[in-house]
């Protein structure tokens, strides 16, 4: 197929460049590094600029790679014009990062998550039924703590029952047709088929209904201040999500904001949420949310599903920005998305009422005003979704 | 290696500018990959950046058939591959009851009461064909599971007939407006590129490889405003298509030059969101000459 396989040295020197993709943490398998080699082979090699196509169009396949893939085309091919090939020798030094990132695939693990579980039911069943009691008055306790208010112990039991929490999202019609016991539609394909049974006479009639899939779920979490606990929390509310199979997006904001979706897409939640913290400049800094809802609907709508989605917005709706740009884009995403939940650990105060500026803004948009403090509340989040 | 007439990367540009596309070295590269080694070639891109137009140039260009599938939310294998021709198979039948011949059963799912739809007719034309798979973000994830089968085989079973398979697979290039995120599965098994608005000069040789009849002044000035109209803080960026389409309405009114007026006339043609031409209303000045204003 190829014409001219590139020589042993070369082809060592391809390979090498995709392996250390990976190593930077690029989903770079190795089917990948072979249509890469092969890629290399049908151009004939040589000119930089054809190298580098060939390695941006067969290696990458996302354009948030190219910053990433540039730098390590740099390192491993020069700038010149020309390509030093035939020099298979060491790999120039690549900065790993921390801790040695392993290319798993895509998708969360179910299997680690309900390992968790397990061993936190089995902590309980260890030592009989007395403590399984115990567990469970506690989590009754729990369930009204407000999140700012736990211990570290206690966050981490909160974490494990907010991971629990079975998460419905609401459901939208599809337009693909589905057999059904009765339905809106004539079946003319089943009911042939049953005909001919018949002599062709269709005696039984099929029908078909339109199918139903949950709609996506849009997670907008405020990391300002004092929200980081909550925020937290909702972001635990997501993996379960996630785990569930459902379609969600992750945004964190504070003075900008930052999409978290791919991050969150691992099978350890305490690390993704430490990389978050390095991937989000301003975690615990001052609050824009018009500007940064602005931010998701001109910058994100076209690339994450946020169309016809369920939209939650996490935050204490202390607006530093102007309360007229805030109104504006909330208006603009309500015509987005198929609801708004707007979730204000604030609300869980009695004496709490919206007064805040830039929370009177946001109202007029909202669909469902929740307070999301604790784990109840939490719960309550889960079922106004489902509605 | 055969079925790609072009031996070089800069051979295909000629060859595509030539059909009036003007791409750039990597989207070439690209394209030349995807024919040289028969892997499917994925196009993203805002939408209007010319990705749906890549496969009408290169089926031209190759002289082969453009097979089209459009995409959308809850198009099954019945509209994407085949679907039997259920009208005409119950008149059969109806016909049928005088003869008692039950040999005749079988040729109700014969090849004359099957309907081809794009992925079949790409399957039996093969090397003769480009597919196009539009806007793939639209459908379903499972269907984008089912395509990732079909392009991995190039064969398909109808249980009433038998196997059906591509000699050589077709040229396939498949487009997404990345509104969801594809399936990892499938992008790895599809060489990619991301096609970014076009700078200002190559956008002006667009204008005037589209739109002939535009002047090259004119041309000039719509591919400016157009550049800076990007640059303004709107909900929806206009494309090429949307730079050509304002090329041409405004050359068809008469005018050597944009001024303020007959952009105002005609920014319909560019911006189509209620809130982004309020915008350039406001700052037209600014979107003709550059030139910001008190």
């Amino acid at each position: 197929m190829v014409a001219n396989v590139p020589d042993p040295g070369v082809l060592e020197r391809l390979i090498g460049f995709g392996r250390d993709l990976r190593l930077r943490g690029l989903p770079v398998g190795t089917g990948r590094i072979v249509t890469f080699c092969r890629a290399a082979g049908a151009l004939g090699l040589l000119e930089r600029d054809d190298l580098y196509w060939a390695g941006r169009s067969s290696l990458i396949s996302r354009p948030e790679d190219v910053e990433a893939f540039d730098e390590a085309f740099a390192a491993w091919f020069g700038t010149g014009f020309r390509i030093e090939l035939p020099m298979p020798g060491s790999p120039p030094d690549v900065d790993t990062g921390e801790d040695e990132r392993e290319v798993e695939g895509e998708g969360i693990d179910d299997r680690v998550i309900a390992r968790e579980w397990h061993e936190l039911e089995d902590d309980a069943l260890t030592d009989g039924e007395a403590s399984i009691r115990i567990v469970a008055s506690a989590a009754e306790m729990l369930r009204e703590k407000s999140f700012g208010d736990l211990t570290e112990e206690e966050r981490l039991r909160v974490t494990h029952l907010i991971r629990k929490l079975a998460v419905q999202l609401p459901m939208q019609h599809t337009r693909r047709y589905r057999a059904a016991p009765s339905g809106a539609r004539f079946d003319v394909r089943r009911t042939l088929r049953r005909s001919l049974r018949t002599q062709g006479e269709p005696f039984e009639r099929a029908w078909r209904e339109r199918g139903r899939r949950t709609r996506p779920l849009v997670l907008i979490l405020d990391i300002s201040g004092s929200m980081a606990p909550y925020s937290r929390a909702l972001m635990q509310f997501a993996f379960a999500a996630m785990a569930a199979g459902r379609r969600v997006e992750v945004f964190c904001f504070g003075t900008r904001l930052t999409r978290v979706t791919r991050t969150l897409r691992t099978k350890d939640p305490d690390r993704a949420l430490r990389e978050i913290g390095h991937l989000v400049e301003d975690w615990e800094g001052g609050t824009r949310i018009g500007a940064s809802l602005k931010e998701l609907v001109d910058g994100w709508n076209q690339r994450a599903s946020i169309r016809g989605s369920v939209a939650v917005i996490c935050s204490d709706g202390l607006e530093r920005g102007e309360p007229d740009l805030l109104r504006e884009q909330m208006a603009r995403l309500r015509r987005l998305v198929h609801r708004i939940v707007w979730v204000n650990p604030l609300k869980g105060s009695p004496h709490y009422e919206p007064l805040a500026r830039g929370m009177a803004a946001a109202l007029p948009s909202i669909d469902e005003f929740l307070p999301g403090h604790n784990l109840e509340s939490l719960e309550e989040l889960s079922r106004a979704l489902a509605d | 290696m055969g079925r790609m007439p072009f031996s070089q990367v800069e051979s295909l540009q000629e060859g595509l500018a030539r059909e009036h596309y003007l791409a750039d070295r990597g989207l070439s590269t690209a394209i030349f990959l995807a024919v040289s080694l028969d892997k499917p070639l994925l196009l993203e891109g805002e939408a209007g950046v010319g990705k749906t137009e890549v496969a009408k140039v290169l089926a031209s260009l190759l002289d082969r058939e453009l097979i089209r599938l459009q995409c959308y939310e809850g198009i099954d294998a019945s509209q994407a591959l085949y679907e039997w021709n259920y009208s005409k198979q119950l008149i059969a039948v109806r016909a049928m009851q005088d003869v008692t011949a039950e040999a005749n059963v079988e040729d109700l799912f014969g090849p004359e009461y099957l309907v081809e739809r794009p992925l079949l007719a790409a399957i039996r034309a093969g090397s003769k064909a480009v597919l196009l798979v539009d806007e793939l973000d639209r459908a379903d994830d499972e269907f984008e599971a089912f395509l990732l089968e079909v392009l991995s085989e190039f064969a398909v079973t109808i249980p009433e007939i038998g196997r059906v398979a591509a000699e050589e697979p077709p040229v396939v290039i498949v487009t997404s407006n990345r509104t969801r995120e594809l399936h990892d599965a499938l992008k790895r098994r599809c060489l990619y590129h991301w096609i970014d608005h076009p700078a200002l000069d190559r956008e002006i040789e667009i204008i005037r490889a589209r739109a002939p009849e535009v002047p090259e002044a004119l041309a000039r000035d719509v591919a400016s405003a157009v550049s800076r109209l990007r640059g303004f803080d709107i909900a929806k960026r206009p494309g090429v298509a949307e730079t050509i389409d304002w090329a041409n309405a405004v050359s068809f009114l008469g005018a050597e030059h944009l001024d303020e007026e007959i952009a105002a006339a005609t920014l319909g043609t560019v911006l189509k969101d209620h809130d982004d031409q309020q915008l350039a209303v406001d700052r037209l000045g600014e979107v003709v000459d550059g030139r910001e204003r008190p």
